[in-house]
């Protein structure tokens, strides 16, 4: 079979079962273009700005586990995907991104539209490639696609300029069943004697814990994880990334850690004599001040990324592989142990986290006369029985949505968590609804995030993906005013917006449903109303209590034991600032 | 410490930018580069060195392993190995100075490589301390240029770093 340059690379995608290409055209992919408009087995989705087709992509990719797949013209288009491309990267999400650029001849010229897109995104992918030759174009994708899938998956970008996809110059093609690439080799199951120490030190435990994190999700080793957790009957906490992984609503389940995490989690994390942390990557946000670190743990750690394990924290126990094929021999060795865990260490261990737990630390002012925001979580979750997925954007409402949507099931909660990237949430619901046309998508986002990528309600109606935008709609840059209120004795620097769009015509003018909802009493029926609109998109524009905090919190330079929790409930109330 | 850490690496365009700039961005620092291809023309091999505690060592290492094109690496501080460097020294010559550089650089084993009535151009390889040594021993007003290849090195014994 001969092909040109621009059929090559959309057969290959074909190959690879890419089902949905999410892009932006301009001159250096018009040949590319062109293939994409003679066929019909990979469907693009043209969105509204480059942001929003990496987002989308990834809010795919984090919802199916497939990678996610954008295409974007050279210059403009290119530098607008790098906030995608770096989102994805931080929390390890696969992806291949496709990018024009000028042609061979005149690179480095300062062409129109001429950008070193290798040179830009070389920090934020996992790997990107310049492909020189039409001939290389089918090895290069299917390499790409090879990479980002595999080991510690992440975004890789493949540059392609625009005379080798010239529609006039055809060469034979084959699409590659396999690649090996000689410098590539991850580690899939762990080292036996680590593994048997490791199991060791567990079962030897006063005052375990386990700590896991987005390695589980990525990894598709929720079951291992969960029958891990049973087998041992040890308390389970979760970072930001991990939520879902182990069912959020089981009793051994203690919440999320870190700074945002349940009372009851920072403190066992504190107290604990063992850790094994699976899948997770001793973030700042989780650790608070290294010195204060779990001063009573030996910590096991299982990570496929050799760099992960004591970068910031130092371990007793690494182990590199896997989660799935390491927690399955782990499971192996403690079925065949003649040690058991210790049941009545156990027993006063667990005595102690339900004391912690005692002080219901999520609690919040439920008589309040102004709509509280984690109250509107708590009826989304009701409403939506639990099972939906929620996108979220970056803020308060991020948090809220991670402490009151109990997920039970991993790929749920769908959120950018390593970069922080306000904008995500709506390309993201897109991604997801399209991946998952049956089920339902909510995006919880505030007033400030939702504006940074807006325009995807012009996509959303295109392609007839109905989501629900729950705006938690505070008038604050919450999550900056909160810290502003802390730590800038509420200075409130630029932390609002004079002008906020009136969001139910803005919704209508996109050709959605807009909805305000500003008493809590009507949370609930327009909740029900709008997931009862099945094919329309809608959009709750939620009037929150904008004086309302993220507790509990553990402040800069602070350990887990040392949280700030909220104080005298119900103190919060102002009408007037509503 | 003082780490020289030799890295086997695709010849490809980029590579070497790839290395340059997991230095930058996680902030470790590079002491000397020295890049050539080898006797395989698919792979090329750099040494480098760099200073750091044990873990920014393990760090740098780990991170260097991870980009793609890195095939293998090894620390050579971590066994025992021969260190060279290369260094030609551009020297002002005057009469009355011409012999004692010339005795300089015999004691030091260099070679002298250029000469014209005002000046010689000294070639001196070993390790990079008896590079200073010599820098150390010549008038500072009459040295012209230095050039220094940067450190390279290799492994004593039988084993090596190949694929
Ligand atoms: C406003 C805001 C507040 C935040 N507050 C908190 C907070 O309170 N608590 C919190 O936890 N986070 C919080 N975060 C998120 C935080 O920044 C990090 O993104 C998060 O903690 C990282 O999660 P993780 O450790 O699970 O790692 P991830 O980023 O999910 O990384 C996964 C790890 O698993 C490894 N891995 C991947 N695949 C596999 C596999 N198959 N097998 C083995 N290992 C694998 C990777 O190498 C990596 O080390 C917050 C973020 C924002 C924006
Ligand atoms: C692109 C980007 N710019 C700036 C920030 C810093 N930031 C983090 S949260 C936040 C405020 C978000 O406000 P809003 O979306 O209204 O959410 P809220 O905190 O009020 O729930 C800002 C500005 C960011 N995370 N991302
Ligand atoms: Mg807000």
């Amino acid at each position: 079979m001969e092909l040109s340059g621009g059929q090559i690379l959309v057969q290959s995608l074909k190959d690879e079962g890419v089902e949905y290409i999410f892009g932006y055209p301009g001159g250096a992919v018009l040949h590319l273009y062109d293939a994409i408009f003679q066929q019909d087995d990979v469907k693009h989705i043209l969105v509204r700005h480059e942001q929003g087709a990496t987002h989308a992509a990834d809010g795919y990719a984090r919802a199916t586990g497939r990678p996610g797949v954008v295409l974007v013209t050279s210059g403009p288009g290119a530098t607008n995907a790098i906030t995608g491309i770096a989102t994805a990267y931080m929390d390890s999400i696969p992806m291949v991104v496709i990018s024009g650029q000028v042609s061979l001849p005149v690179i480095g010229s300062d062409a129109f539209q001429e950008v070193d897109m290798v040179g830009i995104s070389r920090p934020c992918v996992k790997h990107n490639f310049l492909v020189k030759d039409v001939t290389k174009i089918a090895e290069t994708i299917k390499k790409a696609f090879y990479i980002a899938t595999t080991g510690r998956p992440g975004p890789v970008v493949v540059d392609i300029p625009k005379d080798i996809t010239d529609p006039k110059i055809k060469v034979p093609y084959k699409y590659p069943k396999k690649v090996s690439i000689r410098s590539y080799n991850p580690a899939v199951s762990g080292h036996k004697g680590q593994i048997k120490k490791a199991v060791e030190l567990l079962l030897a435990a006063q005052k375990p814990v386990i700590y896991s994190g987005g390695g589980v999700v990525l990894g598709e080793a929720s079951a291992e994880l969960t029958e891990f957790c049973r087998l041992l009957g040890y308390p389970v906490t979760n970072t930001l990334m991990g939520l879902g992984a182990y069912p959020s609503t089981d009793k051994q389940f203690i919440g999320m850690l870190g700074m945002h995490g349940t009372y009851e989690a920072n403190m066992t994390m504190h107290d604990s004599d063992v850790i094994i942390a699976i899948g997770a990557r001793f973030d700042d946000r989780v650790t608070g001040k290294l010195d204060l670190f779990c001063p009573y743990a030996k910590i096991i750690h299982i990570d496929i990324d050799p760099a992960s394990i004591s970068k910031t924290v130092k371990v007793d126990i690494p182990i590199v592989g896997e989660v799935k094929p390491v927690l399955e021999q782990m499971m192996e060795l403690i079925k065949d142990s003649k040690h058991k865990p210790d049941k009545t260490a156990l027993e006063a261990w667990w005595q102690q986290i339900d004391q912690w737990r005692s002080l219901q630390c999520l609690e919040y002012d439920r008589d309040s006369l102004l709509i509280k925001p984690q109250y509107v979580i708590e009826q989304l979750y009701e409403v939506t029985k639990g099972d939906a997925y929620i996108t979220s954007d970056v803020g308060q409402h991020q948090m809220w949505a991670a402490q009151y949507y109990r997920f039970d099931k991993p790929r749920r909660w769908i959120n950018s968590g390593g970069l922080g990237t306000m904008g995500f949430g709506l390309p993201a619901a897109i991604g997801v609804k399209l991946a998952f046309p049956d089920a339902e998508v909510a995006c919880v986002t505030g007033e400030a995030s939702i504006q940074m990528c807006i325009q995807e309600l012009s996509t959303a109606l295109q392609y007839k993906t109905p989501i629900k935008i729950i705006n938690l709609n505070n008038r604050y840059m919450g999550m900056v005013r909160q810290w502003q209120e802390f730590s800038y004795e509420s200075r409130y620097s630029h932390s609002y917006m004079d002008t906020i769009p009136e969001f139910v015509q803005l919704a209508e003018a996109y050709g959605h449903v807009g909805m305000r909802i500003d008493k809590p009493e009507e949370v609930r029926p327009a909740l029900e109303k709008a997931f009862a609109m099945k094919d329309r998109t809608v959009f709750l524009d939620i009037i929150t209590d904008r004086t309302e905090n993220v507790y509990p919190m553990i402040e800069a330079g602070k350990g887990h034991h040392d949280m700030k929790l909220r104080v005298a409930l119900g103190t919060s109330i102002d009408r007037e600032l509503a | 410490m003082r780490h020289i850490i030799s890295i086997l690496i695709e010849n490809e365009s980029g590579a070497l930018s790839r290395v340059a700039g997991l230095f930058s961005a996680r902030g470790y620092n590079i002491e000397s580069l020295a890049v050539a291809v080898t006797e395989d023309p698919s792979l090329s091999r750099i040494t480098l060195v760099t200073r750091g505690n044990e873990d920014i060592i393990e760090q740098i290492t780990k991170q260097l392993n991870k980009l793609i094109d890195v095939v293998k690496l090894i620390d050579l501080a971590e066994s025992d190995h021969i260190e060279r460097e290369l260094m030609m020294v551009k020297i002002k010559t005057s009469e009355h100075t011409r012999a004692e550089i010339r005795s300089l650089a015999d004691i030091f084993r260099g070679k002298i490589l250029d000469v014209t009535p005002t000046s010689y151009v000294v070639e001196i390889t070993g390790p990079s301390e008896k590079l200073d040594a010599f820098v150390a021993a010549i008038e500072p007003e009459t040295i012209v240029e230095v050039v220094r290849s940067g450190p390279t090195g290799i492994s004593r014994g039988e084993k090596g770093l190949h694929l």
